[in-house]
């Protein structure tokens, strides 16, 4: 029997800068209960005269922590909530919040591999809560990480992809860097397109799952390459962000 | 019945400004300077070679409009006040377009015309008074701020009925059906009121 | 049928509305199978594609982007129309 879905109160107890537009914000939650990486939180603010804004945020940290989840949460221009986050909760303040959410885009050990990860911006932020339940799991399931950020600052997570990429079984991780590369940069240099991701699946094994989050342009425009290069639609799973305004 | 949950120190967008813009915002809206973008769908790719405008239903003769025949149409700048049941409202926007009024002058009403469903490329659908397209009050717009209307915005041509909350004034319009009895459109046949004066806050069916 | 560009920036995937899912039919159904009533894609309920900034929400087939669920939040409560699903296969729990 599944359990009901309810709106809980939760405490931030930490917020760590991962770079300048994204902090992963810690929340305990009285009544937390184990999550499959890729799903999300909805989180509600409310105002004193009734006035309500509501998000999904991404949770970024594995099942096996328990007690807390971390959200990863970019600061939009004009965003209502992402300004609420970066810039008035502190440590102690309570925020309402619901999940965890989502069975579609959801990814566990259980499910195999290999797997083709593919992430833009704070899209990442999913694929992170895959790559570290996958670090728990024995046996090294093939993963390859292609990440887009616009510069090598807003790279989220960075010394922990190159942490984890450097260990015996680790993941394969491919960066790109969109606008702006820093002198001796040997990795990709412009938006993600189809002679990329065909280097990609050239280096990676062979009839991966696909996992794709991000701004729904960059979706969009992965998956359709990917199809056009043979991946079966039935193996790519999306999650687009929508426009970051 | 348990107390509502309130976050410290959340307001929100909301601003309603202070004296003339105050009373130019219709209660619960809130003042935005940028102009959001809301969809029930994809934008509609329409080519101005396959664009059309026609007026029918309780009309004598219905008429249809090519684009370059609807450029040669009398148009007039039009600066109004745009309210959204999303609670936003924007300030002093600027169109160029014809007048309902202009295009109703093409065609012979049945005087059992009362209601106008006006529909779209891409399939939206909106119902409204005959009453509240009249006397300048609504027009079809092919310019904003100077500019053709963005895609985005319901470009090539959208209608505006600035006195009503903003859905009413159809993106990507392709003509008004002129009926007898009043027909939920799109958003209508989902709770939304079928008229939809902002000044008495007719968000929902029933208010 | 006038299909527009599918790279519109609006456009989510159902995932971003699943906990409105659960608040209509009380469980999550992003990974349950529907039926689209226009095209008859059979597919999961998390592949339609989700315009949620309006005065409501509006799930389309990925196929033939005809609306298959659409709801709004009205002062009473929600209103669903369920039309463009020809069939939702809710598994045993």
């Amino acid at each position: 029997m599944v359990e009901p879905l309810v709106w809980q109160i939760g405490t931030l107890r930490a917020r760590h800068e991962e770079t300048p537009r994204v902090t992963t914000f810690t929340l305990s939650l009285p009544a937390w209960r184990p999550h499959r990486a890729g799903q999300h939180y909805d989180v509600r603010l409310t105002a004193e005269d009734g006035y309500q804004a509501q998000r999904s945020y991404s949770i970024a940290s594995p099942p096996s922590r328990s007690g807390e989840i971390d959200l990863g949460i970019e600061r939009i221009d004009d965003g209502e909530v992402s300004a609420y986050f970066h810039q008035v909760l502190v440590e102690g303040d309570l925020v309402e919040v619901r999940g965890p959410i989502g069975g579609y885009f959801v990814w566990e050990p259980a499910d195999g591999g290999p797997l083709l990860l593919i992430g833009g911006g704070s899209g990442v932020v999913p694929l992170m809560a895959m790559l570290r339940e996958r670090a728990t799991a024995n046996g090294g399931i093939p993963t390859t990480l292609l990440n887009s950020s616009r510069t090598i600052d807003e790279v989220i997570y960075r010394q922990e992809l190159d942490v984890l990429a450097s260990s015996a079984d680790g993941p394969h991780v491919v960066q790109t860097l969109t606008r702006e590369q820093p002198s001796g940069w040997t990795g990709y240099g412009r938006r993600i397109d189809e002679p990329m991701l065909a280097e990609v699946l050239a280096g990676s094994h062979a009839d991966p799952l696909v996992y794709i989050c991000g701004p729904t342009l960059l979706v969009e425009a992965a998956a359709t390459a990917l199809t056009n290069l043979g991946v079966a639609p039935a193996r790519i799973r999306t999650e687009r962000f929508g426009p970051t305004t | 019945m348990a107390e509502r949950f309130i976050s410290r120190g959340f307001l929100g967008r909301r601003r309603s400004g202070d004296g003339d813009t105050a009373s130019r915002t219709p209660p619960g809206q809130y003042i935005t300077e940028g102009f959001p973008v809301l969809s029930a769908g994809p934008t509609p790719v329409i080519g101005l070679d396959t664009w059309s405008f026609t007026i029918d239903g309780l009309v004598r003769a219905p008429v249809t409009w090519s684009w370059d025949e609807f450029q040669k149409l009398p148009a007039s700048e039009w600066t109004v006040d745009i309210s959204c049941v999303t609670k936003w409202t924007k300030l002093d926007t600027r169109w160029t377009g014809v007048s309902v009024d202009v295009l109703l002058e093409h065609v012979e009403l049945d005087p059992r015309a009362r209601f106008v469903i006006a529909h779209s490329f891409g399939g939206y659908t909106t119902n409204l008074p005959l009453a509240d397209v009249l006397n300048g009050q609504a027009f079809v717009a092919h310019g904003y701020g100077g500019a053709p209307v963005e895609p985005a915005h319901g470009g090539p041509a959208r209608l505006v009925v600035p006195h009503l909350y903003f859905w009413k004034s159809a993106k990507w319009v392709r003509g008004l059906h002129l009926v007898a009895d009043d027909q939920p459109g799109f958003w209508e046949s989902l709770g939304y009121h079928n008229r939809g004066d902002p000044w008495r806050e007719e968000r929902y069916s029933g208010d | 049928m006038m299909v527009g560009s599918m790279d519109d920036p609006l456009m989510l995937d159902a995932n971003a509305v699943a906990g409105d899912l659960y608040d209509l039919f009380g469980v999550e159904l992003t990974a349950v199978l529907h039926q689209c009533a226009s095209c008859g894609n059979r597919a999961a309920v998390g592949t339609l594609r989700a315009w949620t900034r309006g005065p409501g929400t509006v799930l389309r087939c990925s196929v033939c982007s005809d609306v298959v669920l659409r709801w709004s939040r009205t002062s009473s409560g929600m209103v669903l129309d369920l039309r463009g699903a020809a069939l939702i296969e809710v598994p045993r729990a």
